[in-house]
């Protein structure tokens, strides 16, 4: 029998394609024929591994069709351009569910927290910090000053309760000081020191809470009045970015702080105040906001707390205002006179430091026991 | 229970090349293989190449008479194309234990022994049939590849009927057969 017919044969066979009698003599000679049989079962295997290996070589030739038509349609990438667009969308799609319960969990929760924050709090104190020095870091200075501070028995009074400090600067040179009210809160007397150490009694003569100013005047033999003071005070609006700069205590020694003007209204859109670009301390509070030209803008009072370097500084208009309204009742305001004019324009910011640091005061409030 | 039901069904139609299961399976599996791939030092065509053959992997296990796939199908191709990375690294000496992988896993290493057997007996037979030549590689290919029945592949060839195209067909198939099982019984 000639191969070619055998395996014809046995293909026929191995389809089941044979007709019965075909069939019962092809399986007689298998019987009979160890060869034969050894053949079919041979290219049974074989057409095994014909099969599957047809089947391979067709999947993978649609794998291919399918990868080239999902990249073309977008649902999969790799990393051309035009399919960047697809992989969002694909991703849009795969995750927009998620997402939006993302956002709806994440808007709840937000609604809930900030009403749970407008309802429990009022915004100032939560939000912003007033500058006041805390007793404990008041004390710690007057007994670092130790030697220094001699005079600080005799000046006080024995019952003398330390309540809090901060800042504050002359606003005419007979001795009137500005601070923030808050400074003094709870207090009923103060004393004032200067950058060398010198201590002197003063009383407060006026506090106004709600614009969180205050003035005390120096009652002090060993107090000296200068001439005139070296600054102004400026009554003209401020433009944004002008750069200002302060002077404070928020340690023993007056301490230097430079920044920006921010923004032309306070914490929540206050227009008393100016928002400065500044790094500012507690023991800051009180102490005076100058422009280049060495012409005091405010009285750094507050900052904020969820913001690192946003400060506030009430206006000075707002001094003018507060001596225009107690001039009329209060004969003590009566003598102040504020200057308008600077003497340290033009003069680079060290000379400008210089002439001024006297000015600018340690304020101590006390009360008694 | 009803994913459970459209995974089986997807497989059913993978085994039966319904091209629809087929290409719902690369779009839903594709993307987490490329971005595996992509993680650990492999370019968008190893991801291909990787995730194709897991395919194939997939293919041969659905079509296998004893097939029972007993996890997800995307954990299931993830395994099989995590050990087949991991290989391929090993390979080309780029081999780092830090394999990124947040994905679960579960054992493929039986599956894919078989898997590497059929590629085996894949590159065989592809072996001779393209040491064969014409006419009788196209005229083999036509008839088990790509399924033509004899009237068209003897039109298509130019023979004057079916029955010498038949019989040039089995001339071919004695010659590729010698050819496979020498390749086929060395390599047992």
């Amino acid at each position: 029998m000639e191969d070619s017919i055998l395996i014809q044969a046995i293909e026929r066979y191995l389809e089941g394609t044979m007709l019965p009698a075909e069939k019962a003599y092809f399986e007689e000679l298998r019987k009979n024929t160890p060869e034969i049989d050894q053949m079919v079962v041979e290219h049974n295997m074989f057409l095994h591994q014909m099969d599957s290996y047809s089947d391979q070589r067709n999947m993978k030739h649609a794998l291919h069709d399918i990868h080239t038509k999902l990249l073309e349609r977008g649902d999969i990438n790799e990393g051309g351009e035009l399919s960047t667009k697809g992989r969002v969308i694909q991703l849009y799609n795969k995750y927009k569910k998620v997402t939006a319960i993302a956002a709806i969990v994440g808007g709840v929760i937000a609604l809930v927290i900030s009403g749970l924050t407008l309802y429990l709090s009022p915004a100032s104190s939560n939000q912003i910090q007033e500058l006041k020095r805390e007793v404990e870091s008041v004390k710690r200075n007057q007994q670092y000053q130790g030697a220094k501070l001699k005079e600080v028995d005799s000046k006080l009074p024995k019952d003398a309760v330390l309540t809090g400090g901060g800042s504050g600067f002359l606003i005419d040179a007979k001795g009137y000081i500005i601070t923030n009210a808050h400074v003094l809160k709870g207090s009923s007397f103060a004393n004032v020191i200067n950058n060398n150490h010198d201590e002197f009694k003063a009383k407060i003569i006026y506090r106004d809470e709600v614009r969180d100013l205050a003035i005390l005047k120096i009652d002090d033999e060993d107090y000296t009045a200068l001439k005139s003071l070296p600054y102004g005070f400026r009554k003209s609006d401020l433009d944004l970015g002008e750069e200002v700069f302060t002077l404070g205590y928020p340690r023993n020694d007056i301490t230097y702080n430079k920044g920006d003007l921010s923004a032309k209204t306070g914490f929540n859109g206050d227009s008393t105040r100016w928002q400065l670009e500044m790094n500012a301390n507690p023991g800051n509070s009180g102490g005076p906001v100058l422009d280049k030209n060495g012409e005091v803008i405010g009285v750094l009072s507050t900052r904020e707390k969820q913001a690192e370097g946003v400060a506030f500084a009430i206006k000075s208009k707002n001094i003018f205002k507060l001596i225009d309204e107690v001039k009329d009742t209060d004969t003590s305001v009566q003598k102040i006179k504020i200057v308008s004019h600077s003497s340290m324009k033009g003069a680079e910011r060290s000379t400008q430091i210089k002439q001024m640091e006297n000015c600018v005061f340690l304020v101590q409030a006390f009360n008694k026991k | 229970m009803k994913a459970e039901f459209t995974e089986q069904a997807l497989l059913k139609g993978l085994a039966n090349n319904d091209s629809k299961a087929i290409e719902a399976l690369y779009k839903d599996n594709f993307n987490m293989v490329q971005a595996f791939i992509l993680n650990n030092n492999g370019s968008y065509d190893d991801a291909r190449d990787i995730f194709q053959e897991a395919m194939i992997a997939l293919y041969e296990k659905a079509k296998s008479d004893s097939f029972v796939l007993t996890s997800k199908i995307n954990t299931y191709v993830y395994s099989i194309c995590r050990r087949l990375w991991l290989k391929r690294l090993q390979q080309i000496g780029r081999y780092s234990n830090q394999i990124d992988s947040f994905e679960e896993t579960v054992a493929v290493e039986e599956d894919l022994e078989i898997h590497e057997k059929r590629n085996a007996e894949f590159a065989i037979m592809d072996r001779a049939l393209n040491s064969l030549g014409e006419p009788c590689k196209s005229l083999l290919e036509g008839y088990y590849v790509k399924k033509m029945d004899m009237q068209n592949l003897a039109k298509e060839f130019g023979y004057t009927n079916a029955d010498n195209a038949k019989n040039q067909k089995y001339k071919c198939l004695i010659r590729l057969k010698k050819l496979f099982f020498a390749q086929y019984n060395i390599g047992e």
